[in-house]
């Protein structure tokens, strides 16, 4: 349909778990993680225990989506980044490539300025690897596991 | 646009509940939220004003079970179905991959359902959706009511297309969980046609 299905595989995973775990040690940040615009949890590196991940991804990606409309009003293609300053927590919300969502939550052991470089750089990288994995899934020689999948299964999955 | 992860051998899917104003969309997630096992649901999120209408959205996630190894995990939203935030309807539409649409079977809201509906159908085709490839699923909710059009009137306004409908009082429950597992179905359906 209108955007091509997002698909995760080890490799880039990999590469982008890198990153986010480098970007939480640079950044001095307590949690990064990265979403794709529709909500959907990618990754997530540092203190993100104690954090309800799947419901800041949902509100993030709608946070987004309201300042993307609100864009389209004012004839600006997107707002490409988001800061909130709260008392002990801060939340620095970028949009990489138009594709997928770094946000960095932090505290005062860091500075915005500091967030933001690191962010940068990183963004950049998350970018050609997001770019790479499109190709990938666009290739119609790309497996697909769900063409197995039989109406059996998918019954059985709500019998109980 | 499901979201498929290897790694964590994990499918995620967006089910978005439309409809008019006040017609029990809310009212389907919270049942749902209510009756599932706490391991099996994340928490609900609503955005909702202090009158509590929903002002953005409602979220809640759902994981289904496993097929094929992989685990399935529905992610549902509900749009606020007031005329005026067609906006934030407009928003929560992205990425969608199934939706049931509730309907509300008072006679005095027939107008406000056929409205809706095609609001949906212009929202979904900006969206380059069309509603009748979409997963799609009616629910004629409010069934209890005095005052109520019979199932085939509605069936007749709002099901042209002839996609799976389900009589319901939601907030009872009745037929709230037929409605998901029909629209789960269809969206996995259609996974497995690898157009999803």
């Amino acid at each position: 349909m209108t955007s091509p299905q997002m698909v995760m595989y080890e490799e880039e995973f990999n590469q982008i778990q890198t990153i986010v775990d480098r970007l939480v040690r640079e950044a001095n940040a307590r949690v990064v993680f990265i979403i794709d615009k529709n909500g959907q949890l990618i990754a997530a590196a540092g203190e993100t225990e104690q954090l309800d991940t799947t419901s800041l991804a949902s509100l993030t990606a709608g946070n987004i989506a309201a300042t993307g409309g609100m864009a389209k009003l004012l004839r600006e293609s997107e707002f490409t980044t988001q800061f909130h300053e709260g008392q002990r927590a801060n939340i620095h919300i970028q949009l990489v490539g138009n594709r997928v969502i770094l946000v960095v939550i932090f505290d005062n052991k860091t500075s915005l300025g500091l967030v933001r470089l690191r962010v940068k750089k990183a963004s950049e990288e998350l970018n050609a690897i997001f770019e790479a994995l499109l190709t990938k899934v666009q290739d119609p020689s790309g497996e697909t596991p769900f063409a197995e999948i039989t109406d059996d299964d998918i019954d059985n999955l709500f019998n109980d | 646009m499901s979201f498929i992860n290897y790694l964590s051998r994990e499918i995620n899917c967006k089910i978005v509940y439309y409809g008019p104003g006040l017609c029990g969309k809310t009212t389907n997630l919270q049942y749902i939220y209510n009756k599932t096992n706490p391991e099996s649901k994340g928490k609900m999120i609503s955005l909702a004003t202090e009158t509590e209408r929903t002002l953005f959205f409602d979220f809640l996630p759902l994981a289904l079970g496993e097929i094929r190894g992989f685990k399935t995990r529905f992610h549902l939203y509900t749009v606020p179905g007031q005329v005026f935030y067609d906006a934030s309807r407009k928003l929560i539409l992205k990425g969608v991959d199934g939706v049931v649409f509730v309907a509300d079977s008072q006679i005095a809201r027939t107008e406000a359902n056929v409205e809706s509906m095609e609001n949906l159908r212009i929202n979904l085709a900006e969206q380059g959706y069309s509603l009748d490839k979409l997963p799609c699923v009616i629910q004629y909710n409010k069934r209890d009511m005095p005052h109520i059009a019979s199932t085939e009137e509605l069936r007749e306004l709002l099901n042209s297309n002839g996609v799976p409908d389900f009589e319901a009082v939601a907030t009872r429950g009745n037929g709230v969980f037929e409605t998901l597992k029909a629209v789960a179905k269809l969206v996995l359906t259609e996974l497995k046609r690898g157009r999803a």
